[in-house]
């Protein structure tokens, strides 16, 4: 049994969405999980692997070891970074990762894999649409874990999200590099987050989300982009 | 499309995706066509119980083959001039039409029938051929009707795939004039038929691509649908197939595995109509001559580099094309390359040396990996395509996204850095944060996300901020 675990935040989740960052302790410390945060921690380097620039990737895939060695389990809320450390360090590395990678997981797996969970007593009211991010879905492969989670929440009313598996049109800087087209799949996906009906949209990665949300904001759609994290830490 | 808008300077990839994106009548089709192709192909993949291993095997397969490619093409070439074929070897685009159109006019012919192929496609060998006097006809249905519009192929399988049957209608009743035409499939495809069933008749030379060719005993072997290559391959007296190196197998027997992965990945069928295999040219039957030109045109480039060159294993199925979001919404003609869709993207950029417009293509994606997913020989389309990225910013340099990430490469370096980064974004975005929300963005990198989508602003508090309070309450 688990019982002590550093939280890999993410860059992303630590600057711009504290929340997914508090969520994911009061989970883990309601399941009387001793969380550490290690303060050194800063970025995976996903965008800098995924933007071609290997070398300052490399650097900070170096970094993360460093600094997450020490401890047998690493959790973070993001299914892409989670995915960048397990499936990209190794290469990276050059075999130079001291099992670290294979010690990081992804929430959702983590409570389900790990902890052999699916009810953490989450008391979240609402309808939910669950959008399976690509890095999630067929990187890292968390197959159905955050969905069992979610039904084993009481409170949550899961509604099927048509198309659920397409890309969201986020893909880092894609979204700027080829705004166009990023938005044109982003359409697709609010197209189906409101034919669900669902009053949220939930996912496991804040990217996907800040960019989904930020297109349901910008068109004045009311449906809230809400992290897995957040439905089962309230 | 006009003969000058083909002609036309290619543009980037984010530069003619917008003409293509305001297109809804071409995105409806793309999107009505990829979507049926893909459920048939889920369906038909799904019910072979060993398509995990098979994809292994074909995998292994090329990477065995590419790796000794020299020998199987030598041992390739001497099997075919064992059974009366010619070899010929192609450097580039020029030498393999400088070739054929020699070997065209030696027959003395001032027109060819051709099967579907993407490696004549690749060399502009029609081009070639019309500058040259000699008529191609395009004898599959999608590239006849490409070939009638003075327009370029769209999808690697379904070329006209942006093309609806009222369009074709029209198009066959001024290109065939047929002028009583309706918009009925079969009546469509019979006035093709009709057409290019004289031109099989007459023609005296059939040029063609290869889908594989056996190194051990030297066959050729086509695969389609309509019979047109079946058509080709045996009623005129000369027979020119053009086949990139890449496309050679050790043994006769390795089709048993390609053979079952192609047709399910990509028409979705178990097995196509037509297979047709030849081994050279035999007395009394099928063409007198037979003429194969290998071409290389970047593809001993593309084998020397470790991290492209799984991409050489590709078959041409295009599955990764039926499930790419981004295909899906463009079509293929923002691709400006034969190669559309995930594998244009990893393939075209290789093969034309990372220069002109096809060098944007490695960025034309969101990363998703659905195409990975699909390939039948397992080709990691995304990582090749990160892989491409490193050399298109090590090719270029700079610019404001490589300063920014440079910047940021620096700021997540240290922690005292980082934390001094989170601060400064905090006192930067004051002007421009209202509610929580960034709506209105200041030109810079983020105009572009701006145009379509607002930022949460960053909050009053990180987490680690957060974090350390709690520590200390």
């Amino acid at each position: 049994m688990v019982d002590r675990v550093a939280l890999f935040v993410t860059c992303l989740a630590d600057t711009l969405f504290p929340q997914v960052g508090q969520a994911t302790v009061t989970v883990l410390e309601r399941l009387g999980i001793e969380v550490v945060f290690p303060l050194e921690q800063t970025c995976c380097g996903q965008m800098h692997a995924n933007s071609g620039y290997p070398g300052e990737a490399e650097l900070l895939a170096r970094r993360f070891v460093e600094i997450f060695d020490g401890f047998d389990a690493i959790v973070t809320p993001s299914g892409s970074c989670a995915a960048q450390v397990r499936e990209h360090f190794p290469g990276l590395l050059g075999g130079d990762d001291r099992g670290v990678p294979g010690r990081t997981w992804e929430l959702s797996q983590f409570l389900t894999g790990v902890l052999g969970l699916a009810d953490v007593g989450s008391t979240y009211e609402g309808t939910v649409a669950y959008h399976p991010t690509c890095h999630s879905l067929r990187l890292l492969r968390v197959g159905d874990a955050p969905l069992r989670l979610l039904r084993a929440a009481p409170g949550v009313e899961l509604v099927e999200l048509p198309d659920a598996e397409e890309c969201c049109g986020f893909g880092g800087t894609f979204a700027v590099k080829n705004a166009e087209v990023s938005t044109a799949m982003l359409d697709e996906k609010l197209a189906a987050v409101v034919a669900s009906g669902a009053g949220a949209v939930c996912a496991c990665d804040s990217s996907c989300l800040m960019h989904i949300g930020g297109g349901l904001h910008r068109r004045g759609i009311d449906v809230r982009p809400v992290h897995l994290a957040e439905i089962l830490a309230s | 499309m006009s003969s000058a808008a083909r002609d036309a300077r290619p543009e980037s990839f984010p530069r003619a995706a917008p003409a293509a994106l305001a297109n809804a009548q071409v995105r409806a089709n793309i999107r009505h066509a990829t979507g049926s192709i893909r459920a048939k192909r889920a369906g038909v993949v799904a019910e072979v119980p060993d398509w995990e291993a098979l994809r292994e095997a074909g995998a292994a397969i090329k990477d065995a083959t590419l790796a000794r490619l020299d020998e199987v093409l030598i041992e390739l070439e001497a099997s075919v001039e064992a059974a009366g074929g010619v070899v010929h070897w192609a450097r580039d685009a020029a030498e393999a039409n400088e070739i054929v159109t020699a070997l065209v006019r030696a027959e003395g012919a001032d027109e060819v029938v051709k099967v579907k192929s993407l490696a004549t496609d690749e060399i502009r060998l029609n081009e070639a051929l019309e500058a040259a006097g000699i008529q191609p006809i395009e004898t599959d249905l999608a590239e006849l009707i490409i070939q009638l519009a003075d327009d370029r192929p769209s999808h690697l399988l379904v070329p006209a795939i942006h093309k609806n049957r009222v369009e074709i209608r029209d198009l066959f009743r001024t290109r065939l004039g047929r002028p009583d035409l309706s918009d009925d499939p079969s009546e469509l495809a019979e006035a093709a038929r009709l057409h290019l069933r004289e031109a099989f008749l007459r023609a005296r030379v059939a040029i063609s691509g290869a889908n594989f060719a056996a190194a051990d005993t030297g066959t050729i072997c086509v695969v389609e649908s309509e019979g047109n290559g079946r058509m080709c391959t045996t009623l005129p007296e000369t027979l020119i197939t053009v086949m990139g190196i890449e496309k050679a197998i050790p043994r006769f027997r390795d089709l048993e595995v390609f053979l079952q992965l192609l047709p399910r990945s990509a028409t979705g069928e178990r097995m196509n109509p037509y297979t047709s295999l030849w081994t050279g040219v035999r007395a009394g039957d099928g063409p007198k001559q037979f003429h194969l030109v290998l071409l290389d045109a970047g593809r001993t480039r593309v084998l020397a580099d470790p991290g492209g060159r799984p991409a050489l294993r590709c078959i041409r199925c295009s599955a990764c094309i039926n499930v790419c979001p981004v295909y899906r919404q463009t079509g293929g003609h923002a691709y400006h390359s034969p190669y559309a869709g995930p594998i244009g993207a990893i393939l075209a950029p290789q093969l034309e040396g990372e220069s002109g417009a096809v060098a944007s293509l490695p960025f034309a994606s969101s990363l998703c990996g659905a195409c990975y997913d699909v390939c039948p020989v397992l080709i990691d389309i995304p990582s090749i395509l990160v892989h491409e990225r490193g050399k298109a910013v090590a090719r270029e340099r700079a610019g404001v996204e490589g300063r920014s990430l440079k910047l940021l490469g620096r700021a997540f370096a240290t922690r005292a850095r980082y934390e001094r980064a989170q601060r400064l974004g905090r006192s930067l975005q004051r002007p421009v944060a209202r509610n929580g929300w960034i709506t209105h963005f200041p030109p810079g990198p983020l105009a572009a996300w701006g145009r379509s989508r607002d930022l949460p602003a960053l909050p009053a508090q990180t987490f680690r901020e957060w974090w350390e309070s709690r520590d200390r309450a």
